[in-house]
Order: C-alpha cells, then sequence, then structure tokens
C-alpha cells in the first residue's frame, strides 16, 4: 500500500489511541444542558427563547447573527431555566442558554430511523440552504460555519472535496469510531456535498493507524469511482487543511491563501456525517461523537453526546477523575486547551476531553536554547520557531511579521519537539495574536 | 620616482578634500539649536512615555509644534515643562500629576485560588490562555508584566499577596505599565492633593453573587456608593462602580459605605471616629 504524506516538518508523537476499539455509545441525558451561544468562529447566535419557555430536542433556539455566524438548536426536551454566563473552554466567560431536561421529546420533522437514505434529489442551493439552517459547523476544532466554506469566493471554483479522515491527534478516535460504524452515511453526505459544490471527485485521507477504517471504506467505495480512499502515513500534523491537500493532491496552498485557491474544500469525517443527517434525516446539528480517554481514566469510550453536557457528566461515566488527575484537556493533547472549570459544556466543535496524570502533565524546567533546530526542521510550514519565539519575547512585531510569524498554524511540533522545553509556541500564539491585530488596525 | 609618488597622492587628497568640502556645502541641514537645548533639561530617561521615541523625538515635536498643548513630559513634570516652554518662549497649560493605580486587591487570602497555571510566566501569555488561576476572570495574574514594563523600577510584585505596588516616588506615570497590563486593571489617575486618592479597587464585570464568590474584596456593583457621593462621581456598568477622578472631592464618603471593602483611601490621615475597612496602605 503506498503511503502518502505531506513533505516538509511533522513529527509522529505516540499514538495512544487507547479507545480506538470501543464502540460509540450513547452517553445519556445530564439533568442540565448549557448551549453556548459562540460555538463557531464569527458572531454569537442570537436567542430567541426565554426563561420558562419549552423546547424540544432540535427546536431553534438562537438564530445566526450575521454573515458568518451559526444557528443553536436545542439538545434536549424542557425548560428553558435562564440565560446567564458560562465559562467556555476558553476560559472566559460567555453568554450560553441553560435549560433543565425533561425527558426526551424530538421535533416531529426529524426522521429517527435509522433507515439510509441515498438519493438526493435537491438542488445544490436546497443543500446549502439546509445546511446553513442546521447550523453546521466544522467538527474538527475550528468550528469554522460550514456553509460558507462550500460557497467558494468569487473567481474561485471547487475541484474537489477532501474528506479529513487523518485524525493525527495522539489519544483521539472519535472519527476513527464513525469512519467504521457510519461508512454508508459518510459516502452519502460525501455525495451530497460534491453535488452541492458541483464536484466530481473527493478523497477520503485516512492516516495509517486506522487500517480497518481504510479496508472498510476502500470495500464500500468498490464500485464507485467520485470516491478515493488515500491511506496516509501516520504524521503530525496531517489533519491541517492545508497539509492534508499538500498530502492527497500534491499542491501546495500559498502563505495567507484559502485551500480554495487550490480548488479544494476541506471537510471533517464528523461534519460530513453531520450533513447528511442535516439534509436526509432533518436533524439540526445538536449531537456529536465525544472521546473521553486517558490513562488513568476507569472505562475510556466515545461517547454520543448532546451538546450542551457538561465535560464533569462525561468524565463520571467514564469513571470519574482520580486524585492522580493532573490536567484536564478539552481537545487532543496536541492543540487542547487544558481546561480549569470541568463545568464547562460540550460543544460543537468539542472531540474529546483528555485527562493526564499529574507525571503526564508536568512541564519540563526550560533550559536555554542550545541552537539544535531541531524546531526548524520539524516547522511543517517551513518558519523558524526559535526565531520567532525570540522576536515574539523582546515585541518585535514588525520583524516577526517579515518572518512570516502569521503562517504559524498552532501545531504545537516546535514545543513538543524542543529538547530545552522552550515555550516556543506560547510565545509565537502571543506574536501572532499581536501581529494579526496590528494587521487589522492598520487596513481600518 | 619618491617626487612623483608625493605629488600624485598629494593631487588625490586635494581633490578628495576639495569635493568633500563642495559636498558638506551644498548638502548642509541645520539644525534648530532649539532643540538640543530642549533636550538638555528633559530628563533623558528615553522611556517613551509621552509618546515619542525616546527624549529626541519629544524635543524635537516641542518645537517643531505651535503649541504645547497635548505634550507632556510625564517623567519630569510640570517643573520640566516650565524650562522647556521657557526655552521655546510658549505657554504651558496646567496639569495635573498623574500616578499608576492598581485596580484590584486579589490577594491569595482574598482570592483564592481554584487552578495552577504552569506555563510561562508571563501575564500576556497566560490572558491569551485562559481567565486566570481564580474564580475571577478579571483580576491580577500577578506575574509582572507590569513590573518588567516599568523603567523605573516604580512598581514591584508584593512576593505575598502577589499583586503588584507602586512605590509613589518613583512613579512618573509614563504609562508603561497601562499598556503591559493585558486585564487592563492599571490606571493613570490624578494623583491628589498630598497624593490622597481614593478609587475602587477592582475591575471585576461579573454579577455581584459571581465576582463576591470568586473574591471576598470585589465590587458587587450594589450602588451604595453611587447613593453615598454627594458629588456624581460615581457610575456603575456592567455591575462595577468607577470614580471619577476629576469630580471626587476626597470626601471619603463612599470608602465607609462600601460593604466589601472594595474602595481604597490612600494617604489620608486617621479617621476620628474608626469604622473598621479594609484598607491597604501602600509602605513608603
Amino acid at each position: 500500500m503506498k503511503l502518502y504524506t505531506f513533505k516538509k516538518g511533522g513529527i509522529h508523537p505516540p499514538e495512544n489511541k487507547i479507545t480506538n476499539n470501543q464502540p460509540i455509545k450513547v452517553a445519556g441525558l445530564p439533568n442540565q444542558v448549557v448551549l453556548l451561544l459562540s460555538q463557531h468562529i464569527g458572531a454569537p447566535a442570537q436567542p430567541i427563547v426565554k426563561k420558562g419557555d419549552m423546547v424540544k430536542a432540535g427546536t431553534l433556539i438562537a438564530t445566526a447573527n450575521g454573515m458568518i455566524s451559526a444557528p443553536v438548536y436545542s439538545s434536549v426536551s424542557g425548560k428553558v431555566n435562564r440565560i446567564d454566563m458560562q465559562t467556555d473552554a476558553s476560559g472566559y466567560k460567555r453568554q450560553a442558554i441553560f435549560i433543565d431536561v425533561e425527558g426526551d421529546e424530538w421535533e416531529e420533522s426529524i426522521d429517527r430511523t435509522p433507515t439510509l437514505i441515498r438519493e438526493c434529489d435537491l438542488s445544490p442551493e436546497e443543500i446549502l440552504g439546509k445546511i446553513e439552517k442546521a447550523g453546521i459547523v466544522g467538527m474538527g476544532g475550528a468550528a469554522f460555519p460550514t456553509h460558507i466554506k462550500l460557497k467558494p469566493p468569487k473567481g474561485f471554483k471547487a475541484e474537489s472535496l477532501l474528506i479529513n479522515g487523518a485524525e493525527c491527534e495522539p489519544y483521539l478516535t472519535n472519527d476513527h469510531r464513525l469512519m467504521l460504524e457510519k461508512g454508508e452515511e459518510l459516502l452519502s453526505g460525501a455525495h451530497i456535498l460534491m453535488k452541492a459544490l458541483g464536484v466530481k471527485q473527493s478523497y477520503i485521507g485516512i492516516e495509517n493507524n486506522k487500517r480497518d477504517a481504510i479496508e472498510y471504506l476502500t470495500k464500500l467505495t468498490q464500485n464507485d469511482s467520485g470516491i478515493k480512499v488515500i491511506p496516509l502515513k501516520c504524521k503530525y500534523p496531517q489533519g491541517s487543511e492545508k497539509h492534508l491537500i499538500e498530502a492527497i493532491l500534491h499542491k501546495r496552498v500559498k502563505s495567507g491563501a484559502l485551500p480554495i485557491s487550490v480548488g479544494a474544500v476541506v471537510q471533517n469525517v464528523s461534519t460530513v456525517i453531520a450533513v447528511y443527517e442535516a439534509v436526509q434525516k432533518n436533524k439540526p446539528l445538536f449531537e456529536r461523537v465525544v472521546t473521553v480517554t486517558g490513562k488513568g481514566l476507569k472505562e475510556p469510550a466515545n461517547y454520543l453526546v448532546r451538546i450542551g453536557t457538561p465535560y464533569q457528566f462525561l468524565i463520571n461515566l467514564s469513571g470519574g477523575t482520580s486524585e492522580d488527575t493532573g490536567k484536564i484537556i478539552s481537545g487532543g493533547p496536541m492543540m487542547g486547551k487544558a481546561v480549569a472549570d470541568t463545568s464547562i459544556p460540550v460543544t460543537k466543535g468539542s472531540s474529546g476531553i483528555l485527562l493526564l496524570s499529574e507525571k503526564e502533565a508536568k512541564r519540563n524546567e526550560v533550559v536555554e536554547c542550545i541552537r539544535c533546530a531541531k524546531c526548524v526542521e520539524v516547522c511543517p510550514m517551513g518558519l523558524n520557531p526559535t526565531q520567532l519565539m525570540t522576536l515574539s519575547e523582546f515585541n518585535q512585531w514588525d520583524k516577526a511579521e517579515k518572518e512570516m510569524i502569521t503562517d504559524c498554524i498552532e501545531c504545537g511540533s516546535c514545543s513538543y519537539t524542543c529538547p530545552a522545553s522552550r515555550p516556543l509556541l506560547d510565545y509565537i500564539r502571543l506574536g501572532k495574536g499581536t501581529v494579526l491585530t496590528n494587521i487589522r488596525n492598520r487596513k481600518s | 620616482m619618491v617626487l612623483i609618488s608625493v605629488i600624485l597622492l598629494g593631487l588625490i587628497g586635494l581633490i578628495g578634500a576639495l569635493l568633500l568640502y563642495i559636498i558638506s556645502k551644498k548638502f548642509e541641514t541645520t539644525e534648530d539649536p532649539r532643540i538640543g537645548k530642549v533636550q538638555e533639561v528633559l530628563p533623558g530617561a528615553n522611556c517613551g512615555g509621552c509618546g515619542f521615541p525616546g527624549c529626541g523625538g519629544f524635543a524635537n515635536a516641542c518645537v517643531k509644534a505651535d503649541s504645547l498643548d497635548g505634550l507632556f513630559c510625564p517623567v519630569g513634570g510640570a517643573e520640566c515643562m516650565g524650562k522647556v516652554a521657557q526655552i521655546l518662549g510658549k505657554e504651558i497649560a496646567a496639569t495635573t500629576p498623574m500616578i499608576a493605580v492598581v485596580r484590584c486587591n486579589g490577594s491569595c487570602s482574598n482570592r483564592p485560588h481554584t487552578n495552577v497555571y504552569d506555563g510561562v510566566k508571563s501575564c500576556a501569555i497566560a490572558s491569551s490562555l485562559y481567565g486566570g488561576e481564580t474564580g475571577c476572570s478579571f483580576g491580577c495574574l500577578g506575574y509582572g508584566d507590569c513590573e518588567e514594563a516599568c523603567p523605573f523600577d516604580a512598581i514591584h510584585i508584593n512576593p505575598e499577596t502577589m499583586l503588584p505596588e507602586v512605590i509613589e516616588e518613583k512613579c512618573t506615570a509614563c504609562g508603561a505599565c497601562v499598556k503591559a497590563c493585558p486585564k487592563k486593571i492599571i490606571e493613570l489617575r490624578a494623583k491628589g492633593p498630598k497624593s490622597r486618592r481614593i478609587y475602587v479597587s477592582c475591575v471585576n464585570k461579573d454579577k455581584g453573587a459571581v465576582a463576591k464568590k470568586a473574591c471576598n474584596v470585589a465590587c458587587i456593583g450594589c450602588g451604595k456608593c453611587q447613593k453615598a457621593c454627594p458629588f456624581e462621581a460615581i457610575t456603575i456598568e456592567n455591575n462595577l462602580a468607577y470614580i471619577d477622578y476629576n469630580k471626587c472631592r476626597l470626601c471619603r464618603k463612599c470608602v465607609t459605605e462600601c460593604p466589601t471593602g472594595a474602595i481604597h483611601e490612600l494617604n489620608f490621615p486617621p479617621r476620628k471616629e474608626e469604622k473598621a475597612v479594609d484598607v491597604t496602605v501602600i509602605e513608603k
């Protein structure tokens, strides 16, 4: 089997996919769900319910607000308790709708039968409309509204659809399980997206540590010339849009350009399945698969979770935290964020909850840079991380801008590989943020 | 042979000298001599507190400007600006001396820690990651970005409270710490007569109950101070009181009124009837 990958940089951290044989379990309902109004990149949604309103699973509770935004649907049936502030994974308080769970009633329009519907008679515009209405956002983590990604800007044309099943983050297995358990839905969703985009070819990129998924989907697509399964070499950060495009299409997306500039649209596996459910089953996005994992957990598992479920509820399902738990991370160990509070709810972009022991979470002592250039070697964007860190540390924003700090995808390969344990990404992220603000200020 | 070499070299030297002379005359630039004079009376710290790149830049701006309005050296203060005005023969408006004020009293005892941060000890980086080690996401992080930014050694983190403290004699109100603080806690306020000042030592915009739960001395936005103030100096916005130092007449009525002790008074003589008020006075 020929394995594809990107050329420059990359690392291969220990995979630790301890839940890859755990079938997806339904998590059940908590007593209360907290639906954040800002679960996506862009303007927060506008609430349309008030305290005391009764809602069902699938009821629209907040509408999209502006060009880049997405609506939010209730994930449970029950009563709106209040609209209040809630800490989210960013560590700051944001507005959210609190719903007390009563029973489990769904909106009648949702088709809850497991029957697979392949045919789709809708026009591309109708498909896009349904995706937009269902509040679908990129479920790989970035949470960018999907309908915007599917509408190429003027002057660009989509040529191929790339489905991201790389799942290069260690520990996470939610996309892996979905590919195995919802393969048919995934392919149907891919055809719907191809129709919406008007493209003839799509590729599913899967890393080689998920052989069973590669074999299963290859078998399913045997007689389907439109979809091709591409086995990828295990290399982090292959799940990054630009790197997946390079691995599969052998095309480089230029600095600052969008993937559409090389004719590619990339969608995550979970997102494609959500598109299938929205278009064929009328189900808005209010459920997703979350991997709850960690070596110290009694029962690490993949759960089908209602959005808005508190992290603590899922951790308890898996056996709870132990005295040894040193850090809880929302997402994977490479790009995820440590959270300071387990009351934060699952959002459309939450892919995993990772519990690390104190020993695993401990940061090594920072010593001086030994100029080994390992960070330069592993940077998948071809940047010089140690230089960017120093520039950020000493507030040399103009120079950092010239050194293309804004190209950084924040994958953390540099920090991971540094033998001196230097906090490279911490400083680069700060510098990138400042430079981006400076650029915005200059434009306005 | 020797003669030819001497003449040749002499000629080359002469031509070079002539060329340099002509060029220096043709492209001669004259600097206003007043710039140098102004620069002499400036403190020479090159702190940038005035908004110009160093004292040279400020001197240049002073000489070129029509009036000295809006130009002020925070380090040298009124005295220094008076000298500048004398040199340039311009008028200066009277300015109120300012000082940096830290608006957070969330010490380790007032604001218990809820988690541990083991990342880079920099406020800018920590605040880009999350709300901080305590329940209050508005308050001081205590990693000392302000201390590092201060060119005058005037602000230091107290190792006991983990909060920055301003040394009044050294602070020149250059504003470097204000810019460095990612939480926007430090404010430049009027120094006040005899250095007496009253301010709300909290920037928490959470609802009262949430703020109080996170920190004992948080402003809960109850509005008692606003009612007590006879000069309408206090406004309440987003559950947070703010005292306008231009309107405040230092009557101290709000200080005793505050149920959480979030309003601080500095450098006042002791009250006649003592009431229990939690006031941290900066050690001189």
